[in-house]
């Protein structure tokens, strides 16, 4: 099944992911309460640690702003960026749902692909976006990604991708659904070619995204209180009408499960990805 | 004149139908069930096993769902644990090994969704399925023969040919529930079913199954006979295939690409 999430109503951490931090004075800073340890953080500051409340709650992130977190200055260089959908099933309010999301995030589609540097080591990187359908995979996600393997295959280089969505996309049916074998094809062939795919889950990491390339890395790390899973555990609840476990399709609940290699703090996860791509890098 | 798309949903998720297992003795001779996948344990939503296809050796894998009440709850209403998707890859692998074809038979609302199955990796199994089946190296033939309930249907059916019975059903999502997500409201399945397009019709016209089956006879002797022909004819030809692992990739390289458009600029 598919669990598509919808696009949250802007708010200022979002509006701040377009530029630098909003600092306005005059009326008081503006002020983000952390959902976990219910305090007030001036925005300024959560900027400055790069979304990450002090009690170590990582906020949702902005695709550009998490490239510009983790490559090295002005390495980032885009690809595919043009790549979009229309409606190609006619799905009823597909078109005006797109246009506006389009509008409100400033970006074209739920993914953004491109080459990179992350501390010296070159690398192809993509990072779904959250604020785009909550990085719904369709065929535009599909094709960008696949695209994205196809040409670090090419060009011999690891890819390191950071995954966040609910799922299929259900407006484009069964064209999403077959996204999730067309980019696990791709996976398949650039992982045969002996070259390094480094995944890193953050929150959320559901449905047909995490039962296809999400989970397809040689190496899997998640962010630190994530929910990553197939099923919804809200649907799981009303299916089982059982109480979930504490929790549950957290982070830490797949490492005990053994699903994922390691949490990785947003602080620390640059210098763990350019090690990792160092340690994989043949021929030196 | 065929059905609506909804009335085809509610009809597939009959228990009259033929279920899984019905296709494997009426299509196969000599059946032998392998069971487990060595890691957690057996599976009954997944069959599979060897069997002879004329007098050829077969691997099959079917979703098997039961006709009676009790039997559909001992088979976990054909809803796949990870450890039957884990169970299915080991029999692939198993044919990839002594170069016989696989054989899947598709008939799931959905990979089975719970607790336990989140524990041991429902996502996780399914994305391994579609990564391993990519590349293996024997003809696959799948057959949606009534639900083909998203990514739990997929993971059996990354196929060199997928077929559709006339009025299965391929779906990213249940009509249900799509229309409680996109309109708060499941009573307009039936409007979610249209715009779904996951008729055998739709998916054929999308290019993602090659052939629509009749449901002539369902379920009876000739209804048989003919599709064990077309499976005979099918993988004769592609035995004689030497490069089928990358019409694979293509068939499904290919989906999706022609809905998207802007230039796909290389460095």
């Amino acid at each position: 099944m598919a669990f598509i999430h919808f696009l949250k109503p802007k708010n200022q951490l979002e509006e701040g992911g377009r530029t630098a931090a909003p600092v306005q004075q005059d009326q008081g800073e503006p002020e983000k309460t952390c959902p976990n340890c219910r305090r007030d953080i001036p925005l300024s500051r959560l900027w400055a640690n790069d979304l990450v409340c002090s009690c170590g709650y990582h906020f949702r992130m902005k695709a550009r702003q998490r490239v510009r977190m983790i490559t090295d200055k002005e390495s980032f260089r885009e690809l595919f960026a043009g790549v979009r959908a229309e409606n190609p099933l006619g799905f009823p309010g597909y078109r005006d749902k797109v246009e506006t999301v389009r509008a409100a995030s400033g970006e074209e589609e739920a993914v953004v692909c491109g080459e990179a540097r992350i501390g010296g080591q070159d690398c192809c990187l993509f990072v779904m976006e959250p604020y785009f359908m909550m990085g719904s995979m369709g065929s535009a996600v599909g094709e960008k990604i696949t695209s994205l393997f196809e040409h670090a295959l090419a060009r011999r280089l690891p890819v390191v991708g950071f995954t966040v969505s609910g799922g299929a996309r259900m407006q484009e049916g069964l064209l999403s659904l077959m996204q999730m074998a067309k980019t696990s094809a791709a996976v398949k062939r650039h992982s045969d070619a002996g070259l390094l795919y480094l995944a890193v889950l953050t929150d959320p990491t559901t449905g047909g995204v995490t039962a296809s390339f999400a989970m397809e890395g040689d190496i899997l790390l998640a962010e630190p209180g994530a929910t990553v899973g197939f099923a919804g555990a809200r649907v799981i609840e009303q299916t089982t009408r059982k109480a979930l476990p504490a929790g549950f399709q957290k982070a830490e609940f797949l490492l005990e499960h053994g699903f994922v290699d390691a949490i990785a703090s947003r602080s620390g996860q640059r210098k763990l990805l350019a090690e990792l791509l160092k340690l994989h890098k043949r021929g030196g | 004149m065929g059905k609506m798309p909804y009335d085809r949903v509610k009809l597939v998720r009959q228990s009259g139908r033929p279920t899984g297992l019905d296709y494997i003795t009426n299509l196969f001779r000599g059946f032998i069930e392998f069971h487990g996948d060595r890691r957690f344990g057996d599976d009954p939503a997944i069959v599979g096993g060897v069997a002879w296809l004329g007098e050829s050796p077969v691997t099959v894998i079917a979703i098997e769902k039961g006709h009676t009440a009790k039997e559909r709850t001992c088979r976990g209403f054909g809803a796949p644990n990870p450890e039957g998707y884990r169970k299915a890859l080991r029999l692939m692998k198993q044919a990839e090994k002594f170069g016989r074809p696989v054989i899947c038979f598709v008939d799931t609302s959905g990979a089975c969704c719970g607790v336990g199955a989140e524990e041991r990796g429902q996502g996780q199994a399914i994305a391994e399925n579609l990564l391993e089946l990519s590349t293996l190296c024997v003809p696959v033939i799948s057959i949606l023969v009534g639900e083909g309930g998203s990514g739990g249907a997929l993971a059996l059916a990354v196929a060199d040919r997928v077929w559709m019975l006339q009025n299965a059903v391929y779906s990213v999502i249940s009509p249900e529930g799509c229309a409680s997500i996109l309109w708060k409201d499941s009573s307009k399945a039936a409007e979610a079913a249209a715009s779904l397009r996951l008729t055998a019709e739709d998916a054929k016209s999308l290019g993602i199954v090659e052939r629509i089956l009749s449901e002539k006879e369902l379920g009876k002797k000739e209804f048989y006979h003919r599709i064990r022909a077309l499976l005979e004819e099918e993988l004769e030809s592609l035995a004689q295939d030497s490069d089928l692992v990358s019409k694979r990739y293509e068939r499904f390289r290919r989906i999706g690409s022609s809905a998207v458009c802007g230039a796909k600029e290389s460095l």
